[in-house]
């Protein structure tokens, strides 16, 4: 076979600027003189000079130690009162019961704290238990429920999602609501009593709704929907989780307040962040401008005491808390900004003096080109 | 092994194809300026004696042509197509290697045997030049040819930051393996103290305190993966793929005049643009545009000719008066042509006829306008210029030369040509003139003419001076003398000349015996000076690469003349440096050597300098030289060698020979690069392709360096391909370099561009990229960290899943991205006004381990803060409204926001150059953070997918209260004050040369716009070098004198077989 040479130039596809076979005039290849392109976009260049640096510091300064003073005062302002009820000590009411522990056992174990304010607490007072040593934050712990159950779903509450297990059914029954949250549901029954100074015990008026969020109760949680009004005709052919004494329709006989959308059962629900935490138990309103909502005086805690926590080493606290607008009391945040606020200050100074020393000096530094 | 093959021929005509389609075996035509596609056996061409020409810049880099000729068999029996078609012969050759100047065969046609060499053979890459047509027998095609073998393997390149980049994601997964393991033995403690005991926890599995360990590590494996930036790969491409679309887009590197922008032709190298601390360069074509000008000359000690340059205003001498003149050719200087109009001055006359008359050019008449053939650029440039001064070369036969001189035609015998070759530096012609009376014409280097002058010859002080001139303006000088023979000293020398011509042994050194006889006692008339033309603004590259501590080593196959010229006038070279010699350097690198193995061989003690005395120094080494010093290919003569060394030093020496030789070779080695990096310029010359991708590797080996190679022809492709970087000259005809580059431009000086903006820009970015991408990604999941603290080491994940999904993708990559693209510290001009700022990049600085680990640190630094502030302030609180914020749910949407604020605002921190673009993705990052998790957190979609969005109403509950919103400050405050403070006082205390730059920006921005005067490199001092360099190795001497160039030659005589081992074209 023969062959000749081919041009080396359309062998290397390069045409050298010359227009390609047909075209007459073939486009340039030149690139486009757009900003973007060139990289010539407008732009702002700051950089950290002594004159944005250091008003910076001053400013924050300035802000952050008046912020952590109210934060502060206002933490201090708030009246709380806590008491634990666990009963480790010999000497603590509670002990007995705290000892005699039985899921099954019918008859409930009481036991009753005294204790006294020493301030009155003005306002709506808002009543916690607190747990301690309490992992609600375990990974299986935290997925082990079933939050379309939770919310009405009749498939779900017939056949409960395999997060449940091994909460998930009992005795070939699905379990409502499933998981191992809802099957350690708190049980202890709190009741509070003013020992008036004649000797006589009032009891206080605890308002157990109101205590979870708008969104959990009206959205997240939802009772299914059965044939009849009856919730435990809509339950029928599920059982109650293997911890808990009475069904899950049997909670309240408010039936805004009972089946999933108890509100002692959404607040439990909403796990907690840390192994120490608190839930809302019950709000104490306020009756009215006259008296105190709590006064001054003795009070007695009768406790219902269901609730184990001895074997995990864990704490059970009754906590009374007055609000303000950020909340609880908690001097953390106070000080903490006062603290970054006076450091923010010193070191503005320190940095002023650093670059009175220095920044002159590198400023006229000139640099060979 | 050898490679026989048949020649296969089934069609009789030839027709045009494609490189792809030639096969061993095939006989193909080539025309003139073809590129030769494959390696060739010459059989035939249009010239006499099928002769062929051959540019092989390409190949070595040299300018001037070479020739070829085809057996004297196949010249006389294949000039037809029909005879090509039935050409059937055997050839047995080497099998393919990687020799250019080696080549070995055998054919064999009609039962006889002809011997094959280089000679006969056109190489790839180079081009057919002067002649209209040749054949030829395709030997060696695609890889196996010599240029190919050559070009060395095509290595996968990667950056040093790549490497780096991959340490360190190994560094991260050591850290997750070590961190995971210590969680799950935290998790196993746990267990076995609370977790067993913990009976609301209880899962109904027998599993031991162990096993549930077990189970946690991987656990933390898959938590903890996002520390691994996996989408890091592909942001660094991107940003990559950003960079080289700016490169491909700059206007600045764009080549009008060819229409040539620059291209980044790979997308994966660009930051290490902004680490190069070596560059090797080719010469012709790279830093020189091939072409040669007369530019000046001196004639009886007048100097004619610009002082500096072209000025604009004054206009090129007009020489239509001239019809042979050639229209390209400019000179500016009037009084020359005046000087010869007048017809009054003798030795202006001389001088061009000398230029006319002593050469080697060869003449083609094409419509009448004459086109000279040259063997180098040089010469051309030489006789092109005699021709527009009316001294005009008009043809020649074997032993005559027709001119015509100011219009009247005249025609010399020959009576010898003595051409050039590197030892004699210098030709000479000696000529009969019409009336009788014979000349002896030389041109030559000023050195070897000087010492050759009549004593009594007139100028030499004034033209010595003139050539100083030239010198430091680095033009390439020649002295031009002549002398008169009286016949009867011609006919004694002639008998000696021919005796010589006819010695069997050692003719090339009788020859030049007797050439010294006859050239002296000359007589000076001038000089003349040629520039070759470096490329635009090549000197100002090579001085503002130099001061950003880049060395620039020229690496070519060209002659060490002009290699050394045009180090000085691309001022690599200077005055006042001490030049070292290939020998020179063997002494010194043999006395290291004895030095060392006198201390039994180790290497212990510091090295002292190679160039103790003060002052620069440069190197100038040839191919030759380089193999000696380095022990190439000289096996045999190193063992004798090391067997003398071994037995002066010591008996006890039990080491494996092999091995001491390795090792003696490999110190050998690593004491030239050392001594060559002692050099502020290396210049290494008559190298072939192998031995430049050679040097290549030493540097990249004993120094570590990161390096650049650039380069235009086919011969650097193996230096291209080995270098970190390759850098093509594109726009040019052969593609051989770009094609194995990884960038192209036109033009040298682009280069500057290319690394000091470019690539620092690249480098800037891609390490602010990194830094801040691995501190995110640290900042993001090492909160899952200290948060199994408080979670039983169960693998509990601080956030929501959605965000964590999210968080690389959408809430966190686009400003970082942005400024991997955009950011500028400072702007080009800048940048290319203080080369000093390029320093860091070559250093490493901006990224290294220690960069890591501060962003490791930073990380958990941030880290923490994250989640023990929020910790501090929600542990015992409750909310607003009474209901306690502590619910894991708000916790995580805490986190998750302060994150999302501390790393768009730690972007905001870093980002030096805020377009629009920058801040919407900024604001954007933040705002589709929170549209997105008000979106998944409303009562919608928790009822449409009930399982999948379980952080219902979290949002609006928990950011509606402005505890957590002062949480949220307070984070960011934390976290990022220190971070200002830090980065004030390195400014303030330790300003890097950036800071600086940037603080005066305004000042030296001012300053650019106003005009810059030119800045004119021009030596002040006077040198005292020759500037003698003729790109010009052994000419056509031979070919003229045997006359088998000459066409129309009356009878086709048959050529002695002795002629033919004559012209050796000096290829490398």
């Amino acid at each position: 076979m023969m062959a000749s040479s081919y041009s080396a130039k359309e062998e290397d596809g390069h045409h050298s600027g010359a227009p390609g076979p047909g075209g007459v005039n073939a486009k340039s290849r030149k690139p486009d003189n757009t900003a973007f392109k060139q990289q010539r976009l407008p732009a702002w260049q700051p950089i950290l000079t002594a004159g944005t640096v250091l008003p910076a510091f001053f400013i924050i300064g300035l802000l952050f130690i008046p912020i952590g003073i109210g934060l502060y005062v206002t933490s201090n302002n708030i009246k709380e009162y806590e008491i634990d009820y666990t009963g480790v000590d010999m000497s603590s009411p509670c002990f007995n019961c705290s000892q005699n522990y039985s899921w099954n056992s019918t008859k409930p174990c009481t036991c009753s704290v005294a204790f006294s304010l020493d301030q009155p607490f003005e306002s709506n007072v808002f009543m916690y238990y607190g747990l301690s040593n309490y992992y609600q934050n375990h990974r299986r712990y935290v997925k082990s429920r079933d939050d379309s159950q939770l919310n009405g779903n009749l498939n779900s509450l017939k056949d409960p999602s395999k997060e449940c297990e091994p909460y998930r059914t009992n005795d070939g029954l699905p379990i409502a609501p499933c998981g191992a949250i809802a099957n350690s549901l708190f049980n202890d029954t709190l009741e509070l009593y003013y020992n008036d100074p004649n000797g006589t015990k009032i009891p206080i008026r605890l308002v157990k709704t109101g205590i979870a969020w708008w969104t959990d109760k009206h959205v997240k949680f939802r009772n299914p929907v059965g044939d009849g009004s009856n919730l435990s005709a809509v339950f029928q052919g599920t059982t109650k989780p293997v911890n808990w004494q009475k069904y899950v329709y049997q909670l309240d006989t408010d039936p805004d307040n009972n089946g999933f959308i108890n509100e002692d059962l959404i607040v439990w629900m909403r796990t907690a962040a840390l192994p120490t935490f608190r839930k809302l138990y019950r709000i104490i309103e306020k009756q009215g401008d006259a008296t105190p909502t709590l006064p001054r005086g003795n009070y007695t805690l009768l406790i219902t005491y269901n609730y184990p926590v001895r074997s995990f080493e864990g704490r059970k606290r009754m906590i009374l808390s007055t609000i303000s607008w950020m909340g609880g009391k908690n001097p953390f945040l106070g000080i903490a900004y006062i603290t970054v606020g006076s450091v923010c200050f010193f070191l503005g100074v320190v940095l002023l003096i650093i670059h009175h020393k220095y920044g002159s000096r590198s400023n006229n530094a000139d640099i060979a080109s | 092994m050898k490679f026989s093959f048949n020649i296969f021929l089934s069609f009789f005509r030839f027709k045009e194809s494609k490189w792809m389609n030639i096969h061993v075996g095939d006989v193909i035509r080539l025309k003139k300026n073809d590129f030769i596609p494959a390696d060739i056996l010459l059989l035939s061409s249009s010239n006499p004696n099928s002769l062929c020409y051959v540019e092989t810049a390409e190949l070595d880099g040299e300018t001037n042509l070479k020739f070829k000729m085809g057996l004297k068999v196949t010249d006389e029996k294949l000039q037809e197509e029909s005879q090509l078609a039935s050409f059937d012969a055997l050839i047995e050759c080497e099998e393919p290697n990687n020799r250019l100047d080696k080549f070995t065969g055998v054919m064999k046609w009609k039962d006889e045997f002809y011997p094959l060499d280089l000679d006969n053979m056109l190489l790839r890459g180079c081009k057919i030049r002067n002649t209209d047509e040749c054949h030829g027998l395709v030997i060696f095609a695609g890889s196996d040819t010599k240029i190919m073998r050559n070009g060395g393997k095509t290595r996968f390149k990667r950056t040093k930051i790549d490497e780096l980049m991959n340490y360190m994601v190994y560094t991260i997964f050591v850290l997750l393996f070590l961190v995971s393991a210590g969680l799950a033995i935290g998790n196993s403690f746990w267990y076995e103290e609370i977790g067993k005991r913990a009976w609301y926890l209880s899962d109904g599995l027998q599993q031991s305190a162990s096993y549930r360990g077990f189970l946690s590590f991987w656990g933390y494996i898959i938590v903890l993966n996002t520390m691994v930036p996996i989408s890091l790969y592909v942001s660094v491409e991107v940003i990559r793929l950003g960079q080289s679309k700016f490169i491909n887009w700059d206007l600045q590197m764009y080549y009008p005049e060819k229409d040539t922008p620059a291209k980044a032709r790979t997308t994966t190298l660009n930051e290490q643009l902004g680490q190069i601390e070596y560059i090797f360069t080719d010469k012709t074509g790279t830093l020189t545009q091939n072409i040669m000008a007369f530019k000046k000359c001196t004639i009886g000690g007048q100097i004619y000719g610009d002082s500096v340059g072209p000025l604009k205003n004054s206009r090129p001498v007009d020489f239509s008066w001239n019809k042979y003149a050639d229209g390209k050719f400019q000179f500016f200087d009037h009084s020359l042509i005046s000087h010869i109009q007048s017809k009054n001055d003798l030795e202006v006359f001389e001088f061009f006829k000398l230029l006319s008359l002593c050469h080697t050019v060869m003449v083609d008449q094409n419509d009448k306008d004459l086109v000279y053939q040259a063997a180098s650029p040089d010469e051309g440039a030489l006789v092109t210029a005699a021709r527009n001064f009316g001294f005009v070369f008009l043809s020649r036969t074997q032993d005559t030369i027709t001119v015509s001189e100011m219009g009247s035609v005249a025609t010399y015998q020959m009576l010898a040509l003595l051409d050039f070759n590197s030892d004699r530096k210098r030709m000479s012609i000696i000529l009969r003139f019409p009336n009788g009376k014979i000349r002896l014409y030389c041109k030559g280097a000023d050195t070897v003419i000087y010492e050759r002058l009549h004593p009594s010859s007139q100028n030499k002080e004034t033209t010595q001076t003139a050539l100083e001139t030239f010198a430091n303006e680095t033009l390439r000088t020649l002295c031009l003398c002549y002398k008169d023979i009286s016949n009867e000293e011609y006919e004694t020398w002639s008998k000696k000349h021919k005796a010589a011509s006819i010695s069997m042994s050692n003719r090339e050194e009788a020859l030049d015996e007797v050439s010294e006889l006859i050239e002296k006692n000359l007589v000076l008339i001038g000089a003349t000076a040629i520039e070759d033309k470096l490329q635009d603004g090549v000197p100002e590259t090579i001085a503002k690469l130099a001061k950003a501590d880049i060395k620039i080593w020229v690496l070519t196959g060209d002659k060490k003349e002009t290699a050394e010229n045009i180090g000085y006038s691309c001022d690599l070279l200077t005055d006042d440096m001490k030049i070292h010699y290939g020998d020179d350097v063997n002494v010194k690198l043999q006395n290291r050597q004895a030095d060392n193995i006198g201390t039994d061989g180790r290497q212990g003690k510091a090295k002292e300098p190679f160039f103790p005395e003060p002052g620069k120094n440069a190197l100038i080494i040839t191919g030759g030289w380089l193999n000696e010093i380095l022990y190439e290919k000289k096996k045999k003569r190193r063992r004798l060698r090391l067997r003398k060394l071994r037995k002066k030093t010591s008996s006890n020496n039990s080491m494996d020979g092999q091995l001491m030789n390795e090792m003696e070779k490999e110190q050998r080695q690593k004491d030239f690069v050392d001594m060559a990096c002692e050099c502020s310029a290396v210049i290494c010359c008559r190298v072939t392709p192998k031995q430049k991708a050679n040097v290549v590797s030493l540097v990249k080996k004993y120094k570590k360096a990161i390096t650049l190679s650039i380069g235009d022809g086919a011969n650097d492709v193996n230096m291209i391909k080995t270098a970190d970087i390759g850098v093509g000259i594109s726009g040019q005809e052969g593609m051989q370099a770009v094609m194995s580059s990884d960038y192209a431009f036109a033009q040298f000086r682009y280069l500057q561009r290319l690394l000091l903006v470019h690539g620092r820009w690249s480098y800037i970015r891609m390490c602010k990229f990194l830094r801040y991408f691995f501190f995110k990604n640290f900042a993001f999941t090492l909160v899952h960290f200290w948060y199994s603290f408080f979670s039983g080491y169960s693998a509990q994940i601080a956030y929501e899943n959605w965000f964590i999904t999210l968080y690389n993708v959408c809430y966190s990559s686009l400003p970082v991205l942005l400024v991997g693209l955009l950011d500028q510290d400072v702007s080009d001009k800048l940048s290319v006004r203080f080369p000093k700022l390029y320093l860091p990049g070559q250093k490493g600085l901006l990224f290294n381990y220690k960069n890591f680990f501060t962003s490791l640190f930073h990380g958990i630094f941030t880290s923490m803060i994250i989640f023990f502030i929020p910790y501090g302030a929600f542990l015992q609180t409750m909310g607003q409204d009474g209901e306690a914020p502590s619910d894991y749910q708000s916790f995580a949407v805490v986190t998750a926001s302060s994150l999302i604020f501390i790393v768009n605002l730690q972007i905001s921190l870093e980002t030096s150059y805020w377009t629009f673009v920058n801040c919407f993705a900024v604001l954007g990052s933040i705002a589709i953070y929170f549209g997105i998790m008000f979106d998944i957190h409303s009562a919608g979609i928790h009822v449409i997918f009930t399982s999948a969005f379980t952080f219902t109403g979290v949002a609006s509950n928990a950011l509606r209260q402005p505890y957590l919103w002062l949480t949220i400050i307070l984070t960011m405050a934390i976290s990022l004050l220190p971070v200002i403070c830090v980065e004030f006082l390195y400014k303030t205390i330790w300003p890097s040369e950036g800071d600086k730059i940037q603080r005066n920006k305004k000042k030296y921005e001012k300053e650019e716009e106003e005009v810059r005067k030119p800045t004119a490199f021009q030596r002040g001092r006077r040198s005292r070098r020759s500037a003698y360099a003729f790109s010009h190795s052994q000419g056509y001497a031979d070919l003229i004198a045997s006359g088998r160039s000459i066409r129309r030659k009356p009878v086709r005589k048959p050529i002695p077989e002795s002629i033919r081992e004559v012209p050796q074209a000096e290829n490398i």
